[in-house]
């Protein structure tokens, strides 16, 4: 079997990183990483191998049979977010090395955490049984709001507070969902499930449960307010990290579970209610980011907007045509992709001008085009994939949606990718206009380590360039799943 | 890939690698990153200038590769794109030259030619655009790289005018790219071919394809600065002057303006669209817009002003000759693309030239100016002869064809709009040549730079005295093989033909 060692490594791995890295003094913390990093590198690569050449297949750990062993699922959609995760998050890692140096104890717990988020979240990617999901989905909620109070402030710790009270009630609503279906189907596996599971109240109860639960974690309009707090207020690598990846996560739960039940258990209604949602999220998310003050705040307030794109997913797929839902599915994952490339580039640049002015005001960006010109490109080409101009992932991902809304005939789909577009050009160029505004002809601004502007525009590029070259990651995206779509 | 994709691509590259370099080019390189946008500016054009020999010999030029399944990116070499093509490296050259003169010792201005170079990227990648997936792509392209040239002065004026633009353009983009979707849903990847790819469809579409017409002309209108759709352009002449001259020219509004070539010729056909009873309306709004613009000019005394309003009145004239349905004026309404363009950069680097030589923004402070700088006068007033369709210049080809045409399209009222807007642009212009040649100046000129021997800068008086001579030209040696005429009636074969 192919990726026989890589595909536990994706967990094992991040997980004794972080114990180790809690053994070792502060100092060497840091260097774990350049072990660390190429062998999640490798492994993820190796994945990829092994799912180019043998298809989508099912991992047994340790050879055991379901109900004992733990089955791990290697389909394109894993694949695909592994991989997404191992670029996002090596390319933080980097940028935290040199970021934190300024902020000696909150670097020293950031390692470790960063270790147990990684391992959550690969856990979340692979898992195939509900179980399995809610202690990824714990683990890295737990590292994740660690994360958030590493900056030791009464503000960052009162985000940190929210952020954990959200995070334990969505944790629990999740788990008493995973009960009921436990209790009722006797099984914890997606395909057991998939094959058991009947249009009964019990199932409508506990799908109702998860959803909710992950609705909360992923901060959907108007579960959203624990967010932008926590993300905008956070040191900028853990704000990156988890605008890009962590609030991924509790998405991705949601879209493997409704692959398995939602479309024989769940009515139309509440698909179009998740899309109407979205729609909410994407006006109330974009209205607001442009009415921040400050940077990081508006960044944040953007990702509330961003994340409402893929919840058109569920009206998109529901009682339309193959066509239609395929179109739905690429979107959406070319939408999670590109917004997970984009908003990291975009929090990343966004510190980088913080660290250049002094100052996280927006009005104190005043001619910093001027001066700072590399921060403020990374800035503008992830903001040109969250308009969704061309050419960018961004792009690629509205098109598919519009193209799926008018094959299915949901028009006033439409209307949302259309304004929603226009209200993040109005917070993105709201920046630009402040930083192309002539100030003081003095360069006060401190210029920032070389490695944090090269980090912010790798980030920025490939959010562009994956729209370019769209076909191939969503030819992997769509192997094997479970909609058995393309 | 083969050579001849090679080529193609090397001509959007030299203007995109310029850009690049120019951008990490530190500022204070001014004589490396001038020679390196000269140097690329002419490797373009020459690029070009083989592209158009294989054209006109009928080679194939195309490069293309798969985004997703069923969109792909495609760069193609026809008539009608090539012309736009060599008209924007034409122009760009002498731009290039004019703002290297033009910003001497101005800040920021690695970020200008950074830009200016990735907004000539986007024109070339809107006239090779063989699809038109890949023209909104280089169409949204355009409105992104010119924003930072519009508000480039960063003053309060600027930056109002740089938003202004963004509403327009923007929204018009998500029209233009509804448009596009839902071509795409109906037909499939919508490639241009002459004759368009419309017209299979069942008839029960029609009110559908109607609809879909009318969101993309008023995307496209946005930029071509249609009536009631053109406020930003004059805004937006708070810009420097090479960035008016090259956006009046050759970038935005003539983007606009191809993009209703390409949409009514090559994606629904002129034939199609005439029998779905398109032309006529779109005929209807480009006079209005000629009128309205030539009357708005008529009241402006700011030079850049009344010239912005012109443009508006000029750009039209294009359209129209895309709604007269015949090949004459087609052929009056393509080549116009290529002689406003002309006329256009001229009359702007003439005001230019007069502003920062003299230092004179105003009309009422024109008087006497030819004395003092009777080259530029010459060139303005050349241009302006154009703009009027007074004999022999280009101007007047232009406007022999769209009267014929719209006599051939059984459309008479048109003449009355052509005699009409030609008197409102006497009206406007021939005040200026009267200020400028027979009035005297009662004051000493201000004079704040140091000349050399001419009677301004020579990098702004030699690219002036170019396009003047190239427009010139065009009217002059029409009857030439390689003349925009020459061009245009190709095109236009090649499309009624099918």
């Amino acid at each position: 079997m192919i990726g026989l060692w890589s595909v536990p490594l994706l967990f094992a791995l991040p997980l004794a990183l972080g114990i180790l890295s809690l053994l070792v003094v502060p100092a060497w913390r840091p260097r774990l990483i350049f072990v660390g990093l190429p062998l999640l590198a490798a492994a993820s690569l190796d994945v990829l191998a092994g799912l180019a050449t043998a298809g989508p297949q099912v991992y047994r750990l340790g050879d055991w049979i379901a109900p004992l062993g733990i089955n791990l699922v290697v389909d394109g959609l894993a694949v695909g977010m592994i991989l997404m995760t191992t670029l996002v998050a090596t390319l933080c890692a980097l940028y935290a090395r040199v970021y934190l140096r300024d902020h000696p104890p909150a670097s020293s717990f950031f390692w470790p955490l960063l270790w147990f988020l990684w391992a959550g979240m690969n856990g979340i990617w692979l898992a195939e049984d509900i179980f399995n999901l809610y202690v990824g989905l714990e683990v890295m909620g737990l590292a994740a709001v660690g994360m958030v109070a590493l900056r030791a402030t009464p503000q960052a710790l009162a985000a940190a507070m929210r952020y954990l009270l959200a995070a334990l009630l969505g944790s629990l609503a999740y788990l008493l969902g995973v009960a009921l279906l436990y209790a009722a189907y006797g099984t914890l596996s997606m395909a057991g499930l998939h094959e058991a599971a009947t249009n009964n109240a019990t199932t409508q109860v506990a799908l109702a449960l998860i959803i909710l639960g992950l609705l909360l974690k992923t901060a959907l309009f108007p579960l959203h307010a624990w967010l932008p707090p926590a993300h905008g207020g956070a040191l900028t690598p853990v704000s990156a990290l988890l605008s890009a990846l962590v609030i991924k996560a509790s998405f991705y739960i949601l879209l493997r579970l409704w692959l398995v039940l939602g479309p024989e258990v769940t009515p139309e209604l509440t698909a179009q209610l998740l899309g109407v949602l979205g729609a909410g999220a994407v006006f109330y998310g974009g209205w607001m980011a442009w009415r921040q003050h400050h940077l990081k705040q508006l960044v944040a307030y953007s990702t509330v907007a961003q994340i409402g794109y893929l919840f058109l997913f569920f009206p998109l797929v529901t009682n339309t045509s193959p066509e239609a839902a395929r179109l739905a599915w690429d979107g959406t994952l070319m939408m999670l992709v590109a917004h997970a490339l984009a908003k990291a580039a975009l929090f990343l640049s966004a510190g980088n001008l913080i660290l250049a002015v002094g100052s996280p005001q927006i009005s104190h960006l005043v001619g910093i085009s001027r001066f700072r010109p590399m921060s403020l490109f990374s800035f503008g080409l992830a903001g040109v994939s969250l308009m969704g101009l061309p050419p960018s992932g961004g792009f690629t991902a509205k098109w598919l949606l519009l193209h799926s809304a008018i094959l299915s005939g949901q028009w006033w789909w439409l209307i949302v990718l259309f304004l929603g577009g226009l209200l993040s050009a109005a917070y993105i160029f709201k920046v630009f206009r402040m930083s192309f505004r002539e100030g003081p002809q003095i360069d006060r601004s401190v210029t920032p380590p070389l490695t944090l502007d090269v980090v912010a525009l790798v980030l920025a590029a490939s959010a562009i360039l994956i729209g370019l070259f769209a076909h191939l990651p969503l030819h992997w995206l769509r192997m094997g799943s479970v909609l058995g779509m393309g | 890939m083969d050579w001849n994709g090679l080529i193609l691509f090397g001509v959007l590259a030299t203007s995109l690698v310029a850009s690049g370099v120019i951008f990490l080019l530190a500022e204070s390189r001014v004589m490396l990153r001038s020679v390196f946008n000269l140097a690329a500016a002419v490797l373009k054009l020459v690029l070009v200038g083989w592209i158009i020999l294989g054209v006109y010999r009928n080679v194939d030029y195309e490069l293309r590769f798969t985004i997703i399944e069923g969109v792909d990116f495609i760069l193609r070499a026809d008539a009608l794109g090539i012309m736009f093509v060599g008209l924007s490296s034409l122009l760009w050259l002498f731009t290039t030259i004019y703002a290297i003169g033009y910003l001497e010792k101005a800040p920021n201005r690695s970020r200008f030619f950074g830009f200016f170079s990735l907004c000539v990227a986007s024109t070339v990648g809107i006239a090779l655009a063989g699809n038109l997936f890949t023209f909104l792509l280089f169409y949204e392209l355009l409105t992104l790289s010119t924003y930072p040239l519009v508000v480039h002065r960063g003053t309060r004026e600027s930056l109002r005018a740089g938003q202004v633009y963004l509403y327009y353009t923007l929204g018009g983009g998500a029209l233009l790219l509804f448009g596009v979707v839902a071509l795409h849903v109906l037909v499939g990847d919508t490639e241009f071919v002459p004759g368009g790819s419309l017209s299979g469809l069942d008839p029960s579409l029609y009110p559908l394809l109607i609809g879909i017409f009318l969101m993309m002309v008023i995307g496209l209108g946005v930029k071509a600065a249609l009536f009631p759709l053109h406020a930003w352009l004059p805004m937006a002449m708070v810009a420097p002057a090479p960035v008016s001259a090259l956006l009046h020219a050759v970038a935005v509004v003539k983007a606009g303006a191809f993009g209703i070539a390409r949409l009514v010729y090559d994606v629904y056909g002129v034939e199609f669209a005439q029998s779905l009873g398109l032309l006529a309306p779109l005929a209807v709004a480009a006079s209005i817009t000629i009128i309205y613009g030539s009357l708005r000019a008529l009241a402006q005394d700011d030079l850049k002003k009344r010239l912005a309003f012109s443009t508006v009145s000029q750009v039209s004239y294009i359209v129209l000759g895309i709604s007269l349905f015949g090949p004459v004026g087609s052929i009056g309404g393509l080549m116009h693309l290529l002689h406003q363009g002309l006329m256009k950069i001229t009359l702007f680097f003439c005001a230019g030239n007069y502003a920062e030589t003299l230092g004179v923004h105003k009309i009422s402070e024109l008087d006497g100016a030819g004395a003092r700088m009777p080259a530029t006068s010459v060139a303005f007033t050349l241009g302006a002869f154009g703009m009027i369709g007074i004999p022999p210049m280009a101007g007047f080809i232009s406007k022999w064809y769209l009267g014929i045409g719209a006599l051939e399209a059984q459309m008479n009222w048109v003449l009355g709009v052509l005699i009409l807007s030609s008197l409102l642009n006497a009206a406007y212009f021939l005040p200026i040549l009267y200020r400028i040649w027979f009035r005297k100046r009662d004051r000493l000129w201000c004079e704040g730079k140091v000349l050399g021997r001419f009677e301004t800068q020579g990098s702004l008086l030699i690219p002036t005295l170019a396009t003047a001579a190239f427009a010139l030209a065009a009217g002059v040696l029409a009857g030439m093989p390689f003349s925009p005429l020459y061009w245009a009636d190709l095109i236009v074969s090649r499309e009624y033909l099918q």
